[in-house]
């Protein structure tokens, strides 16, 4: 099957732990296809990367260190990506789901003639009769799917492709002088970030997710002495975004973060389908809602039927005698 | 201006979907349809836009001729006329999506191409980029806010790790996010109207798109279920559950 060219994903500079699950994906898909793969980084001010990612056995680790990349923006990175799988001879380009990625591969399919196949979960079969398993309907429905075109672009759902461990070796970094070409139609304005001190919501082994019933900011800070003490991130429902109790990037669902911590406790929220979508491969789930009737309870290891207002500040209580602290 | 805007039709977005034994598609008795979530978004956008911008709006929409009844809802909530592709959603992938809609921007040449985020069937989210980039046009996805000045779109868009604004030269391809806006609901008359307003329909030959597809679905499953786990009485009954059998503490 050739070269798979997967992109890594960086923020202020530094990788992003997910691109270890669209290593595992590669090395999957090259050991079914008997093809290897390369890995492309870039960014601006991002070398130091190359070399993080030189021990996961990749032909090659490609690295696009260019001022004129220090911003995002589909066009003129799609254009490089394309340049630099035609460079390296790559049949296909994969990356782990994110906004960067969602917003980029398509474009990178399209200029490459590829098919694209969107948050593969699996792969089926080997050599020419590979095949892909993709969630559509909010994950309600499995699809397996066959690329018929020569080339073919991976988005990989992290949550079912584990983090990759380093395998040795030492693949050749190289630097590739491809320059950006924005054009004059678009430009980048700003990026104001959301700050927290607790850990990535796409990476946190616990996750305390709020729904609508916490009501306001005061009530869903209920939840922060309890993601304290587990170091835990914190989610929430599209209601609660909405809003405006939560941040957008704290949305887990269908149109949100796919997550599959753990544990996931979910507080005051329904279990809507779209919200299912996002947190039903968590390893545990506990629920804790006033309604007995409440869907999220189907998906539930461990339901309590509680007024999370009371609930909540107990379970914290609880937790510190058996830790004791 | 002139904006054209996507109304796609999907399965009622609450409806919980059954695969058929068979696995060659999804059971399709009784279920609903409506217009895409996220494409109501963009055509609240597209509507309102106009009504300050002055000038026509679009819609247009693939699928066979029972879409049309969510054509005709698009139409109600102000779009001027309706263009319908007509080709079944079995028959498509996201890059045939794309290329039929890539041709329509060109027969029409808009100077704003509105999408939704995704379609809550497929759930893709490839359309808007495969079109952006098959015209070589720049694109703004995710959007949850648009203003246009100066020829310009400023974009507010939702990613990882906070908002993140963008400027895109018009004409350009946009996609709405659910929290651009809260869709209008039609009114009576307006429903009344939009039964009357042009609605043109035309094929793919017509349009001079292959319909050879990239991505072929071979099979559908329903996905490995949950099993249902217990309801416990009491706080410290939770936490000792947690401890002692899921060792999750
Ligand atoms: C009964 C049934 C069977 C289906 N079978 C298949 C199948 O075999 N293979 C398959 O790929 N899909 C199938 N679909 C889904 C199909 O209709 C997809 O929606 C289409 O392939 C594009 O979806 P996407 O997920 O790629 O769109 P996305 O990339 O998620 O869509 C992004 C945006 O593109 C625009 N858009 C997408 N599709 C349309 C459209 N048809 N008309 C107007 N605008 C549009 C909208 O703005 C949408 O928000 C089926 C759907 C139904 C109801
Ligand atoms: C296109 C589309 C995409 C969507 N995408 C997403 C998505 O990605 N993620 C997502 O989450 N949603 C998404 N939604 C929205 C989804 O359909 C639901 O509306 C949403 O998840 C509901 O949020 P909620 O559970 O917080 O609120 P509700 O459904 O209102 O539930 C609140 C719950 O809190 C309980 N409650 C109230 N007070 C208390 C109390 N004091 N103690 C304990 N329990 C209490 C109630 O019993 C109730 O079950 C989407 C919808 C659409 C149409």
């Amino acid at each position: 099957m050739g070269t798979i060219l997967v992109i890594a994903e960086t923020f202020g500079g530094k990788l992003r732990k997910s691109t270890l699950n669209a290593i595992t994906f590669a090395r999957t898909l090259a050991g079914k296809t008997g093809g290897d793969f390369a890995i492309g980084i870039i960014g601006s001010g991002i070398a130091a990367v190359g070399g993080e990612l030189a021990g996961y056995g990749a032909k090659g680790v490609y690295v696009i260190d260019n001022p004129g990349f220090a911003n995002y923006l589909a066009a003129p990175f799609a254009k490089a990506i394309v340049a630099l799988a035609d460079q390296v001879g790559a049949t296909s380009v994969a990356a782990t789901s994110s906004t960067f990625t969602r917003d980029l591969l398509p474009r990178v399919a399209a200029r490459l003639g590829a098919g694209m196949v969107s948050e593969v979960v699996a792969v089926i079969g080997d050599g020419a009769g590979v095949k892909f398993t993709r969630p559509m309907w909010a994950g309600n429905v499995m699809a397996t799917v066959e690329v018929k075109s020569a080339k073919a672009v991976f988005g990989v759902r992290g949550t079912e492709f584990e983090a990759a461990a380093p395998s040795g070796g030492a693949s050749p970094v190289q630097t590739v002088a491809i320059a950006p070409d924005a054009g004059a139609n678009q430009r980048y304005v700003k990026f104001e970030p959301v700050v927290s001190s607790r850990p990535d919501l796409g990476e946190a082994s616990v996750v305390v997710a709020g729904g609508r019933g916490l009501k306001d900011k005061a009530g869903f800070a209920i939840l922060d002495p309890l993601a304290d003490l587990l170091k835990a991130a914190i989610g929430g429902t599209r209601a609660v975004v909405d809003a405006g109790i939560a941040p957008n990037d704290l949305q887990i669902g269908q149109t949100g973060k796919v997550i599959a911590p753990n544990l996931y406790i979910g507080v005051a929220l329904s279990g809507a389908i779209q919200h299912l979508a996002g947190m039903k491969a968590s390893k545990t789930i506990v629920a804790i809602n006033k309604d007995p009737e409440a869907p999220i309870f189907s998906v539930a290891d461990y339901g309590l039927v509680a007024d999370a207002f009371k609930a909540v500040p107990e379970l914290v209580e609880e937790i510190r005698k058996i830790k004791g602290v | 201006m002139k904006i054209l805007v996507t109304a796609k039709r999907v399965t009622d977005p609450d409806a919980k979907i059954r695969v058929k034994p068979d696995g060659t598609g999804i059971e399709t008795a009784g279920l609903e349809y409506k217009l895409n979530p996220f494409c109501e978004n963009a055509i609240e956008a597209a509507v309102s836009l106009i009504e300050k911008h002055t000038g026509e709006v679009v819609a247009v929409t693939i699928g066979n001729a029972d879409v049309e009844q969510n054509l005709r809802a698009a139409l109600a909530m102000g779009c001027d006329r309706g263009i319908r592709i007509d080709i079944a959603d079995e028959q498509l992938d996201s890059d045939l999506a794309a290329r039929i809609l890539a041709k329509v921007y060109e027969a029409e040449k808009p100077d704003l191409f509105l999408f939704g985020k995704q379609a809550v069937d497929g759930d893709s989210n490839q359309v808007t980029q495969l079109v952006a980039e098959y015209l070589d046009l720049p694109q703004a996805c995710f959007a949850s806010s648009i203003t246009i000045e100066n020829g310009e779109a400023v974009v507010l868009r939702e990613v990882d790790g906070g908002l993140e604004t963008i400027a895109v030269k018009l004409p350009a391809v946009i996609s709405a996010d659910l929290r651009l806006n809260t869709p209008r609901l039609p009114t009576l008359p307006n429903v009344l109207k939009a039964k009357r307003k042009p609605l043109q329909v035309l094929t793919p030959a017509a349009l001079g798109v292959d319909t050879a597809l990239k991505v072929a679905t071979v099979s559908y499953e329903a996905p490995p279920q949950r099993k249902g786990g217990i309801k416990v009485k009491t706080v410290q009954e939770l936490v000792e559950k947690l401890r002692d059998e899921a060792k999750a503490l």
